[in-house]
């Protein structure tokens, strides 16, 4: 059975039909192509797939497609409107990225984390990033990145 | 030596485009009328296949190919164990797997049943209506119980697959100098590589027929193992390298290749082939556990005299690179220290566990947390500083290591673990109960492949008419910036910016071939070659150059994308004139090189004796942890990583490693480990599984000494393996600081720290 699901995708209004069974995570990467938000574990664990509903970080593996409607869903590919955000700018220039598998997720969770708090401590980073896996950098460079956006500073 | 590029802090122009989630993994393409795989695993440790039924799975509406064993042209896929040295120890030349299990399995998760469907749906759903009879047969779950003569046969013929040697000097007379010696047994789990991507992969059949694969692996000349089991030439099929989600060594296997091509070239359809999580952990090869028995003597005033120690390793059901990975063991037993006295047996062991492969360090990390336990264990008999007896040890120039091969450069060791420790600062008070350890571990690291290999690696660079480079080089990028730190050699060479210099593409048919990315080889190996083939380049563009500024070749210089005269910048040409000059006068602007590693003979398989491998990596690191003595949890609060990296070629790139590998090295240290009951896994999952987040992963403190000793492009050494290889020992030494007792057996979890390691002789 599908579904037929309006939401604002992106800054910009969709209207997609869907499998019920869909999650959020099949509808963004299988429906849309929006190949971005990675799947790491398929089980709400590893944060490779979060992306942002309502401004909010979710797990898009864990979330049915179904309950999008009427809400605002924010993905790597938009999350600065098509520009650079201060956030991909300071991971790419600081070396806060290696295989980047995790790296859209872990960019989005920061995000979050910066509307919410605008000058985390490291400590405060370290909590809000802890959903997301990585493990090829140690997070030495995340924390880092996270920090110089937070401090206004440039990488 | 000053550089405009190399050893600079450079973002790495593939971390642009990764940040927008923009490139494109194994797992991101798709093809119309794509087909989805799914692989059906055998639930049982050690069982046979009574029978196989197919019939109401092929039924089923939207299922494409349901095949088994007999549906595998060569149903084997095989493993070249080391040769001519297989005449003097045990067991096969030649190691083989299905690559669909015929009438037994050997372990939980071996692929039984393909299945290629029009949905991932419809594939489960067939899935679930495939029959397979098995009947559990016994089995042997540990690599000592698998000695015994009585044990379960896991291959025929028994289950020794392979045993190796080091002998130097006479160790009776040894340990008859040691006024104190001291004898632990460490024992280390299998443990899980989890790089975030699964292994991934999607094929279809191009144009002329060729079998062509797009897949996340660390080696592309798998596209040979792909041929041989559908028994087609080699020049059939085609491996295409996309960017990797992390490898680590797991996916140096075979992993999605071979039944992938197989579903594909038996549906002649498209097909995308993704393990979920589960069967990562459940499929793939995973870093061996190993018991490691030692012996270590010195003198009263702490200089080592003898060292003798067994190792045995867990190769699991089927060989993989078990032989290898301990033959890396054998010549990291002693640890970087003279040892006059050297006596190591070592041995893989087939069971009906996990399969176990190549991880990270390859063999190293085990032999690390013994031979370092053991120096820690001689400071505390002989009452010294573990730093003073280490010191009094480290191997020197013109030493040679226990296989006889002599150091031909310094490794500086000492000021490695002198400038790790002082980072480490004065020592901070603690309130009970917690306590406070501090600890360290040096080590050393071969990075390239064993010398009797004769690696090589070929790579192109050619110069576009705009005066840009493109790189041609079939070298893997699995995320630690292989690709990047080519292109710096390149923008180095020939005076370019890093941005205009591109190397996209790994490909087994279209880019010269460069090996693998493992063993730590690819800077060293494919650099090398980038190099050469960078300085071809440049001469031609000098000789241009040259004559279109009326300048002798040796006075002109290349930079910022322009050719000019030493000393008269205004006397300059821009390097895309130079191109167009140069190809309008038949001069070549392109060049394909190829570096071949220096080789030595095979070691004597008796004795251990040769010169195994090229070079090592030296470095220390030093942490410092807190343990409650209430619940046994520990948390490090430090870590500082001091390594001879020979030559930086980014530095950013070069801390990223050893910061990483450090993080790995702490998960291994303290929490990972597959939990197995009978070769079944307790905790395939991440929720159970678990490697550390940010609140376990301290800032990681880099120290890098550029010494330009490395036999890599400008005297770099490889750091991707041996930025790991100390981590678990260190943090080892530090809890048994903090805790008083010595541990001996990984991971640190709280009721291992709380009870302490039963070691004999502890």
């Amino acid at each position: 059975m599908n579904l037929t699901l309006e939401f604002t995708l992106n800054d910009r209004s969709c209207r997609v039909d869907a499998p019920a069974h869909f999650t959020v995570l099949d509808l963004v990467r299988d429906t849309l192509a929006l190949t971005g938000t990675k799947d790491g574990c398929g089980e709400g664990v590893c944060g490779a797939c979060t992306v942002l509903l309502d401004g909010r970080p979710i797990r898009a593996c864990l979330v049915l497609a179904a309950r999008l409607g009427g809400r605002r869903l924010v993905t790597i590919e938009g999350i600065a409107g098509g520009e650079l955000d201060p956030l991909q700018e300071a991971f790419a220039r600081v070396g806060a990225v290696q295989c980047g598998f995790c790296t859209p997720g872990m960019i989005l969770s920061a995000r979050a984390l910066l509307e919410e708090e605008p000058a985390p401590s490291a400590e405060d980073v370290r909590e809000a990033l802890a959903g997301n896996l990585c493990r090829c950098t140690g997070y030495v460079k995340i924390v880092e990145a996270v920090l110089v956006v937070a401090q206004g500073r440039r990488g | 030596m000053s550089y405009r590029v190399i050893g600079k802090s450079l973002p790495r122009p593939d971390a642009w485009e990764k940040v927008r989630g923009r490139p494109i993994y194994a797992g991101d393409l798709a093809l119309s009328g794509m087909l989805h795989g799914l692989i059906v695993r055998s639930p049982y440790a050690s069982a046979r296949i009574a029978r196989i039924d197919t019939r109401a799975a092929l039924a089923l509406p939207g299922v494409a190919a349901v095949l088994t064993h007999a549906d595998v042209p060569r149903n084997e896929l095989r493993m070249e164990l080391p040769g001519r040295m297989a005449e003097a120890t045990a067991g096969a030349v030649l190691a083989t797997q299905p690559v669909l299990a015929v009438d037994r399995v050997r372990f939980q998760g071996e692929p039984v049943v393909a299945i290629a469907a029009e949905t991932p749906e419809v594939a489960s759903r067939a899935a679930d209506l495939i029959e397979v009879d098995y009947e559990e047969l016994p089995g042997v779950y540990d690599p000592i119980e698998a000695l015994r003569p009585a044990a379960p046969e896991v291959h025929e013929g028994g289950n020794v697959l392979r045993r190796w040697h080091l002998r130097k000097g006479d160790i009776g007379e040894g340990f008859r100098k040691a006024d104190v010696v001291v004898e632990h047994t460490y024992r280390t789990p299998f443990i899980d590589h989890v790089y975030l991507e699964t292994e991934t992969g999607i094929g279809w059949i191009d144009a002329e027929g060729v079998l062509t694969l797009r897949v996340s692996t660390q080696v592309l000349e798998h596209f040979r193992d792909v041929a041989e089991i559908l028994q087609l030439p080699h020049s059939r099929v085609r491996l295409e390298g996309a960017y990797l989600g992390g490898g680590f060594g797991g996916k140096e296997d075979v992993t999605v290749e071979c039944l992938l091509g197989l579903l594909v070239w038996k549906t002649r359809r498209p097909v995308r082939l993704v393990f979920s999580r589960e069967e990562s952990f459940i499929g793939h090869g995973k870093r061996h556990p190993y018991v490691l028995r030692y012996r270590t003597g010195a003198t009263r005033s702490g200089e080592l005299v003898a060292l003798q120690a067994e190792l045995c390793s867990d190769s699991g059901a089927y060989a993989a690179l078990s032989p290898w990975v301990l033959f890396y063991s054998l010549v990291t037993a002693t640890g970087p220290y003279r040892v006059p006295n050297v006596h190591v047996d070592a041995v893989t062991v087939y069971t009906n566990n996990p399969i176990a492969s190549a991880y990270r360090t390859f063999g190293s990390i085990q032999t690390c947390i013994a031979y370092e336990g053991q120096m820690d264990a001689l400071a505390d008999a002989l009452g010294m500083d573990p730093l003073e007896v280490r010191a009094r040890n480290f191997l020197r120039k013109g030493d040679t290591i226990a296989t006889g091969q002599a150091l031909e450069t310094e490794p500086m060791l000492e000021e490695t673990m002198r400038r790790a420790w002082a980072q480490l600062g004065s020592p901070r008070a603690a309130r009970e109960p917690v306590r406070i350890g501090r600890g360290l571990a040096a080590s050393f690291t071969p990075y390239g492949r064993m010398c009797w290999t004769h690696d090589s690696a070929s790579a192109w660079v050619g110069m576009e008419l705009d005066g840009t480079a493109v790189v041609r080089c079939a070298a893997p990028d699995v995320g630690g910036g292989q690709t990047a730190s080519l292109c710096s050699i390149v923008a180095e060479i020939l005076g370019l910016p890093v941005d205009h210099v591109v190397a996209v593409g790994r490909d087994s048919h279209f880019t010269p071939r460069a090996g693998t990315t493992t063993a730590t080889r690819q800077l060293f190996m494919s650099g090398n070659a980038v190099l050469a083939a960078a300085r071809e380049v440049r001469r031609h563009l000098v000789d241009q150059a040259a004559e279109m500024l009326e300048a002798a070749a040796e006075d002109i210089e290349l930079a910022e994308g322009r050719a000019f005269v030493r000393g008269v910048p205004v006397r300059a040409v821009g390097l895309a004139a130079v191109v167009k000059a140069a190809s309008g006068s038949g001069r070549p602007t392109q060049a394909l090189d190829k570096y071949d590693a220096p080789s030595a003979p095979t070691i004597d398989p008796l004795t251990g004796q040769g010169k195994p491998f090229n070079d090592y990596t030296f470095g220390t690191q030093a942490v410092e942890v807190e343990v409650d003595g209430e619940t046994g949890v520990t948390r490090t609060t430090r870590l500082v990583a001091c390594y001879d990296v020979g030559q930086a070629i980014n530095r950013q790139s070069t801390e990223g490693q050893i910061e990483g590998g450090a993080a790995q090295g702490l998960g291994h240290a303290l929490m990972e480990e597959v939990v197995l009951e009978q070769g079944i896994s307790k905790n395939p999952h991440l929720l159970d599984y678990r490697i550390p987040s940010t609140l376990d992963v301290p800032m990681v403190e880099t120290i890098l000494i550029e010494s330009g000793h490395g036999l890599g492009p400008f005297g770099a050494k490889g750091i991707g393996e041996p930025a790991m290889t100390p981590t678990p020992a260190a943090v080892m030494n530090a809890v048994s600081r903090a805790t008083g007792r010595r541990m001996t057996e990984l991971p640190l979890t709280a009721e291992r720290v709380l009870n302490g390691s039963a070691s004999e002789g502890a």
